[in-house]
C-alpha cells in the first residue's frame, strides 16, 4: 500500500492531455469520410460488457488478445529453435499451449467473417481507403509500416502486461490501476503518433 | 491482496477438475461473439480505428466505455456474491506507461490492436496479416528481452495485483458506482458533441 497519491495524480494528468491535440486534429485526411459501425457503438459496448459476465462466469477468464501471438510465437520457437525457447524467460512463465484464450482469438476471425458476410461487408482489400488516400496504393509500404506496428505493439503489450481488450476493457473493468494507466497511455502514445502520420 | 482471492471458485470451475475440450469449446464460442460484436461496431475498420486516433471518430470510445460500465455492474455483482473471481494483472507503473505508450505507436502505425487485428483478417481486410506477423515477430522480441525486462523495468513501481479504491482507501461499491457515474457523464458527452 505505497503512494497511492503517485497513481491518482498520474491518472488525471495523464487525461488533459488529448484535448490539446484536438485542434492539430482538424487538418489533414478526415476518417469520417468513410464508413462507420453498422451496428449501435452503444449496444455492441454493452453486449461486450455481457460477454464478459460470461467469460467470467463460466470460463473463469477475462477477455483478452495479445497472448494468442506470444503463444504463436512460443510454438514457432519450439520447431525452430526449441533449446532458446525454453531458456526465456518469458515462455518459462507462460509456454506455449493450445489454451482457451488461443482458440477465444482464432474464433474472432470467423465471428468477424460471418458479422461482415451476413452484413454485407466483406471487404477483401489489401489496402485500407484511408490509407491509401494518405500513402499511396504500394503495398510493400503498408506491410512494413504495418509489421513495424505490430512489432511494437507486442513488445508493449507484453511490457504492460495486456492490450486495448486485455487492459482496455477487462482491466478497467475491474478497476485494476495498471489498466486504466496502461489504457490511457496507449491512447496517448496512438494519438501522438497518428497525429504525425496522418495530419502534419 | 484479498482482492483477487476472496471469492471462491464457482461450482464445477476449478482449474484441476475441468476438461480441456468442454473449455476450448467455450473459448470458441465466446470468442465468436466477440468478434461478431467488434465487427458489426466498426471497430475491425482501419479508418474507425485510426479516426479515434485523431480524435474525430469516437466509435471507439463509445463501445469501450459502455462494455467497461456494463461489465463492471455485472463483474462485482457477482464477485460480491462470490461467483465470479476477479482477475487482476499486477499495476507495475513503469511496465504500465512505457508498454502503453510503445504499444500506442505501434497501434498508429498498423490502425488496428491485437484483437480488432483478428476482426480486420476476418472482414477480408488483407492487410491485417502484415500485422499480425509482427505481433508474433514482437512476441518474440519481448520474450528475448523478458529477462531484462523483469529485473528492471518490471521492478519500476511494482504495487502488484490490487484494486484502485483499495489503493486510494475508498469503500468499493462507492468509487465503483461513482466510476460509472463518470463514465456514463462522459457517454452523454460524446453522444451529444461528436459526429460518430
Amino acid at each position: 500500500m505505497r503512494k497511492p497519491a503517485t497513481c491518482l495524480g498520474l491518472l488525471s494528468g495523464l487525461a488533459l492531455f488529448p484535448m490539446s491535440v484536438a485542434v492539430a486534429a482538424e487538418s489533414g485526411v478526415n476518417a469520417l469520410h468513410y464508413p462507420g459501425p453498422a451496428w449501435s457503438p452503444y449496444g455492441v459496448g454493452a453486449g461486450i460488457g455481457v460477454l464478459s459476465w460470461l467469460t467470467f462466469y463460466f470460463s473463469d477468464k477475462p477477455i483478452g488478445a495479445s497472448s494468442f501471438y506470444a503463444q504463436v510465437a512460443g510454438f514457432l520457437g519450439t520447431l525452430i529453435a526449441p533449446r532458446r525457447t525454453k531458456s526465456l524467460a518469458y515462455f518459462r512463465d507462460k509456454p506455449p499451449r493450445v489454451s482457451w484464450g488461443f482458440v477465444f482469438v482464432l474464433a474472432i476471425v470467423v465471428g468477424s467473417a460471418l458479422a461482415a458476410l451476413t452484413g454485407g461487408e466483406f471487404a477483401n482489400e489489401w489496402l485500407p481507403p484511408m490509407w491509401e488516400a494518405r500513402f499511396g496504393g504500394r503495398i510493400a509500404l503498408r506491410a512494413t509500416i504495418g509489421f513495424g506496428g505490430g512489432l511494437l505493439m507486442a513488445v508493449g503489450a507484453r511490457l504492460a502486461g495486456g492490450c486495448t481488450s486485455g487492459h482496455g476493457i477487462s482491466g478497467t473493468l475491474q478497476l485494476n490501476p495498471g489498466s486504466w494507466i496502461t489504457a490511457i497511455c496507449l491512447f496517448l502514445g496512438g494519438i501522438a503518433v497518428a497525429v504525425l502520420l496522418f495530419t502534419l | 491482496m484479498d482482492a483477487v482471492k476472496n471469492a471462491s471458485p464457482p461450482a464445477g470451475h476449478s482449474t484441476s477438475t475441468v476438461d480441456a475440450v468442454p473449455r476450448l469449446m467455450a473459448g470458441v464460442l465466446f470468442g465468436l461473439t466477440f468478434g461478431f460484436l467488434l465487427q458489426k461496431g466498426g471497430v475491425g475498420k482501419f479508418n474507425v480505428l485510426v479516426g479515434q486516433l485523431l480524435l474525430q471518430d469516437f466509435t471507439v470510445a463509445k463501445v469501450m466505455l459502455t462494455a467497461i460500465v456494463v461489465g463492471m455492474a455485472g463483474v462485482f455483482t457477482l464477485h460480491h456474491f462470490g461467483k465470479v473471481n476477479l482477475h487482476l494483472k499486477p499495476t507495475r507503473i513503469g511496465a504500465n506507461v512505457i508498454g502503453g505508450l510503445l504499444f500506442g505507436a505501434g497501434f498508429a502505425l498498423l490502425g488496428y490492436c491485437p484483437g480488432t487485428v483478428a476482426v480486420a483478417l476476418g472482414q477480408g481486410s488483407w492487410d491485417a496479416l502484415f500485422g499480425m506477423a509482427g505481433l508474433v515477430a514482437g512476441s518474440w522480441v519481448f520474450a528475448e528481452l523478458s529477462g531484462w525486462s523483469k529485473r528492471t523495468v518490471e521492478k519500476w513501481g511494482d504495487f502488484g495485483e490490487v484494486l484502485l479504491p483499495d489503493l486510494l482507501r475508498l469503500p468499493r461499491t462507492a468509487f465503483a458506482i461513482g466510476l460509472a457515474a463518470a463514465l456514463i457523464t462522459i457517454i452523454l458527452l460524446l453522444e451529444r458533441f461528436t459526429l460518430r
